[in-house]
This record gives C-alpha cells, structure tokens and sequence, in this order.
C-alpha cells in the first residue's frame, strides 16, 4: 500500500476508543477482508439471509409490543394490530411473508453448500454452525406460527408437539411437560411466545459464530480451489457490499410483490379462523418450508419393531442430522460439482426429489397422483419414493460416487482461468 | 435438458390439483371485484349498500364482532349515520351504582353480536353460525366463494346419490347447495327474492346476484379495510425498489469493471 492511498490519520477521539476497545480496527478489517473475485450470485443468498434476520427481529418486537399471548385474545390482538395500529398490517404482512422469504434464502444457500462443497474440509464447522441455524430457524417459525392462534396454528401445534408421545417409555410424561398441561392451551401458548422472542437471538449468536468460522478460513468460491495469492481476491468492501446491496434490492422486492400485491397467498385461509379444539381442520398442512419433511413424517409405515408414528419422527430428524456428517458421507478432494460431472447429475436429482417431497406433503396422502378416477399411485406411495430416494442419495450414492467418480480437471488459480485465455487472445 | 424439462411439464399437466380432488366440487365462477389487481379500490356506494344488506338480512345470524362502529366512516357513512347504525343494538355496561345494566351501543364499540356465545347460537340454529369480520379471509376461493353460495341455491339434481348408488335426500334443516363442500349446507337461502333490501334511486336493481355481490364486497372491506393503503403503498415501493435496484445495479457494474 503506498503512502498515497493511505487514508487520513484518525481522529483524537477514535484513537482514545480504538485503544480502549480496538473496534474500528475490527471494521477496517471486515471491509478489506480478501474475498476471492469469483463469487457468483449464488453467494449472495446468505446476505439475504442476514437482512431477512434482521428485519424479522425489528418487525418482530414492535409486533410484540401490541400482541396479547392468551388463547382468549391472541386472534383478537394480532386483528387489532392489522386494523388498528399505524402500519400494522404493514409489520404483520412484513413479519408472516419474512418467514417464507427466509426460509426461501436459506434453502438456496444451503443448496448452494451442497453444489459447491462447502461443507468439505476445512469448513465442516461452518457446515454444522449453519445447520444449527436452519434447526432453530424451523423451531422459531413453527413456534411463531402457533401465535395467532388460528385453526392451523393450533392444530399444527397438537400434531407437531404430539410427535413426542411417540418416544418410548417417557414420551406421554414428555410431551405433558412441553405443553404444560394435559392438552395444547394456553400454557403452550405462553411459553411459545416466550421462546419465539428467545430464539432469534440465539440465531444471531450463531450467525456470528458462522461468519466467523469462514471468515477464518476463508470464503469457499466456484472453483473449489484455494486461493493462491492476493491476486485472487478483492476487498469485502466496496465489490461485494455493492454487489450484495444490488442483491439485495431484488431480493427485497420479491418480498415487497408479496406483502403489497399477495399478503396471503403463501398462508392458509383456514388460519384466519380461531382455533377451535373440538373442529378438526379438513387437511392440516404446514406452511410450503416444511412440507418436505412433513412428507418424509407421514411416508413411514411400521417397520420392524419401531411402530410408524415413531419411524415417521425418527426418519424426519435424521433427514437434517444426517447432512451433518455429509462432509465423511461425500469424501471426494474436488469441492466444486463444476468438476464432478457425476456427482452434478446427482445434485439436480436431488433438488427434484426434495420438490417432489414438498408437493407430497402438500396432498392427502391418500388421494390419487394422476387426474384418473383410480387410486393406484397414492401421493403416499410417491411420498415413500422420494424418502427412500432421499436417503439412497446421502447414505448410498454420495460415498460410491464420491470414491469412484473421476472428476475433470481443476484449474490451476482463480485467476488462471480467466487470465490465461486473455493473454492467449493478446 | 430441454426434454426433461418437457417432460417435467408434461407430467406436471396430468397431475391431480387440490381443486380437482376436493370430493368433485363445482368449479366457483369467477367474478371480478373492485379490489382486484395492483389498482383496485373500495367502491364506497357499493359497501354501503352491502352494509344494508349485512344489517337487514345477515345480522339476524352472523356477528361482525372485529369491526369498530367507528370504522364504518371510512366506507363514507356520516359518524351520525355510524352512531345511528351502532344505536340498534345493547351492550352491557356498568352503572354508576354498580350495577350491571344495558346501554346503546356506540361508535367506539365493535359489532353487536346476535348471540352472546356459541351456545346460545346452537340452541336457535343448531349450529354455530360463522362471524364474517374475516370470512372472505377464511374460505378458499374469499369473495368468489362466498357470492357462489349466495347465488349456488338449488333444488337438488335427479340422481343425487352417496358414494355407495343410494339415492341421498335432504334432512330437515339442510339445504342443497351447488358450491358448497358436501352440498349440504345448514344455512336457508339468506337472500331469496329481488328487492329483499330496499335499494336507493340511483342504486341498482336490488337482485338477488346484484344483493350477492354488494354484501360480499362489503364482507371483502370488513377482511382487510386496510387495502386501499396497503396497494397504494405497494406501488410506491416497488417502484423505489425498482430505481434502488437500477442504481446499484450501475454501481456494482462500475465498481467491477476492471476486475479480471
């Protein structure tokens, strides 16, 4: 760095902080942090997600600030806050649309992860941090969507915290001590409430402790190759903060086309009803986050010994814990499915099949696949497929093919690629 | 790739909907209402009238316990006309002896409810009659749905029959309708005759359909009265959004231009 470029000395008072608290030093380096210059768009879909938290948290207090946590008035306090209170609809359609625009960023980045092996070494800690994340995120949003109190937010409560009967032995004595009492009511609600304010904050902890794991190690990139020199990289600030706020803006108005033009279409009508314990909704859904795992719940049968309401919640949590020791599951040295042309086809296998899972889990299970008369192929019998296959690709195919598969040739730098040519053409 | 896209397309076409699969229901008509689109408002003459409709035929039967008295000066009533139309009804209040006692309802109350709970609305009907404050919120297909059951009367077809060949027949109590989930439906023909309601001059012929659409639209209003806003707000965001983005499109290009 010549002197030229230096920028002025610090003022008096922010030496007297920075040799109190070195904070500003602590800035300096986040915004010239060398990040390598090939980053795609698909990296940008963890600032979405930072954002997403950020005004999650914000609309979420102020909503807090006027909701009442009883099962006599919580339908009532979030109707008063739509009709009554300044922008009220505006933070309630914020907060609900935010779930799903979350949810939304997330799936990509952690899909992202998947394609680009950034769950390989050295950032399996980064990979578990984030999968940490994504469990209390599903915690946070189930929790958050039992608040109103509607019909689906209490009936998806019952079937959800009912699940735990399933642990043997203590599972009954368990699941009474979730919902402080004999039955999902108004202690369930209360505490609820008190933990959807509680987790958000424990996911910031965890967001900072993801950043700081690759910020450590350095940002994974397209190529899956390590950067070589400073030449691969470009400081954090002003390329990639200008790239991410552009970002960021479209991200922003897919968010804003929902909650000014469709506040409730990715809701269900029958959430605008209170919760009555003595009517059963017709179809009890989740919202379309968690319709994958909703199906992988209900696809089981009884297998062996393990009855099939057991199997069904054994089966939906190993679905995320298994992507925990992914990092042994696929062994393969090359990072990026750009150069794994047979680990590539298994990816995109894998995004259909999870999409399959959530269409499954939109459907009565019994109700026939095809627009014939005859119920041959059930959506529970595609449902079983896709878990099944779900599975087959983590637990059978990624160790085969990641052993066997021949990769195609890495580049030698990131700068390689694009430098080498451009000389060539010179 | 493009085949199996197509393919992926072809067989995404023979797959059943949810609508398919509710028990065969009947396809809802599709009406058009005065909110509908990125430009859509209330048109105020038209909640009017639905009010009339609400307090002379629904009101028997179906509270409205989430809207203020008071909100009714946004669908262009006086706060006298508002007061006059909150005065019909009692709530309790306590007097200055401490006693319990009666007075008329007022601008600050909500909706009068026909019955004071759920049992007392059993014992009359033998059902609980739905509070419409969010019914065209609550029902798949909102305001579509509601006027189709409004209007989906009918006498029963000829070969009305149970899933097993045996010829079905209505109970006492029920009544057929054609949109409906299950075509029974506890609900009489709340609007059974043209000029039910008494219409103005100036207003359209009071129809059972035109009596229909008025009383949903105003049913639309009491589900969201916040729309207007919420589309005018929208559009101006969106628009911001959209230079915001432009902007720091041109920067994020500008700033990379030497890289590589």
């Amino acid at each position: 760095m010549s002197s030229a470029m230096q920028p002025a000395p610090q003022p008096r008072w922010m030496r007297w902080v920075e040799s109190r608290l070195p904070i500003f030093g602590f800035l300096k380096d986040f915004n010239e942090y060398p990040t390598p210059k090939n980053l795609n768009y698909w990296w940008t879909f963890g600032s979405f997600a930072a954002i997403t938290l950020v005004i999650m948290i914000v609309t979420g207090i102020v909503l807090a600030m006027h909701y009442t946590p009883h099962v006599d008035y919580a339908f009532e306090s979030i109707e008063r806050i739509v009709r009554d209170v300044n922008h009220g609809y505006l933070l309630r359609s914020v907060h609900a649309n935010g779930g799903a625009m979350f949810f939304l960023a997330v799936y990509v980045h952690m899909f992202r992860g998947l394609y680009y092996g950034s769950y390989k070494p050295p950032r399996e800690i980064v990979w578990w941090f984030g999968l940490v994340i994504f469990l209390l995120m599903m915690a946070t949003a189930f929790m958050g969507y039992v608040l109103p109190w509607g019909q689906m937010s209490f009936w998806a409560a019952k079937v959800i915290t009912s699940l735990f009967t399933a642990i043997p032995l203590v599972g009954t004595d368990i699941t009474n001590w979730l919902w402080g009492g004999f039955a999902v009511d108004n202690p369930t609600l209360g505490r609820f409430f008190s933990l959807h304010y509680l987790l958000p904050f424990v996911i910031v902890g965890m967001v900072v402790l993801h950043i700081w794991s690759f910020h450590s190690v350095g940002n994974g990139n397209p190529l899956g190759i390590d950067v070589k020199s400073p030449k691969d990289t470009v400081p954090f600030h002003p390329y990639y903060t200008v790239k991410d706020v552009f970002c960021i803006g479209i991200f922003l108005l897919v968010w804003a086309v929902f909650v000014f033009f469709a506040p409730d279409y990715m809701g269900h009508p029958d959430n605008y009803i209170p919760a009555d314990p003595l009517v059963t909704p017709s179809h009890i859904v989740p919202e379309w986050y968690f319709l994958p795992f909703y199906a992988i719940l209900r696809a089981t049968p009884d297998i062996l010994f393990i009855n099939a309401k057991l199997a069904g919640v054994l089966a939906m949590f190993a679905s995320i814990l298994l992507l925990f020791v992914l990092p042994w599951l696929d062994s393969s040295k090359v990072r990026s499915a750009n150069y794994r042309p047979a680990y590539r086809v298994l990816f995109w296998i894998l995004v259909a099949d999870c999409i399959v899972l959530g269409f499954c889990g939109a459907y009565a299970p019994d109700e026939g696949v095809f627009r014939t008369a005859s119920k041959a192929f059930t959506w529970l019998d595609l449902a079983r497929i896709a878990t099944a296959y779900y599975f087959l690709h983590f637990l059978i195919l990624l160790p085969i093919v990641s052993r066997l598969e021949k990769p195609k040739q890495l580049p030698f730098s990131i700068s390689e690629p694009v430098v080498k040519p451009a000389a060539a053409r010179a | 790739m493009r085949l199996a896209l197509a393919a992926t397309l072809a067989l995404g076409a023979l797959v059943a909907t949810p609508a398919a699969q509710a028990a065969e229901q009947a396809r809802l008509p599709a009406q058009s209402w005065p909110t509908d689109g990125v430009f859509g408002t209330f048109d105020r003459k038209q909640l009017q009238r639905g009010l009339k409709v609400y307090t002379t035929v629904c009101s028997a039967c179906h509270g409205l316990r989430l809207v203020a008295y008071r909100s009714l000066v946004d669908i262009g009533l006086t706060p006298a006309e508002a007061k006059a139309v909150a005065a019909q009804k009692e709530v309790d209040d306590i007097g200055d002896d401490g006693q319990p006692k009666k007075r008329a309802a007022d601008l600050k109350d909500r909706f009068v409810s026909p019955f004071p709970n759920a049992q007392a609305a059993k014992a009359t009907h033998g059902t609980v009659p739905p509070d419409l404050s969010l019914i065209v919120k609550a029902r798949k297909g909102g305001a579509d749905y509601c006027h189709a059951i409004l209007t989906g009367y009918s006498d029963p077809p000829k070969d009305w029959k149970h899933e097993d060949g045996k010829p079905m027949k209505l109970e006492s109590g029920q009544n057929y309708n054609k949109y409906f989930p299950g075509n029974i439906i506890a609900m009489g023909q709340p609007l059974a005759s043209d000029g039910q309601v008494e219409y103005g001059k100036d207003d359209p012929k009071p129809t059972i359909d035109q009596m229909a659409r008025d009383v949903c639209a105003f049913l639309i209003w009491t589900s969201e009265p916040t729309m207007e806003e919420r589309k005018r707000t929208g559009i101006k965001v969106v628009l911001f959004l959209l230079v915001f983005t432009g902007i720091f499109f041109v920067m994020y290009r500008r700033t990379w231009r030497n890289v590589h």
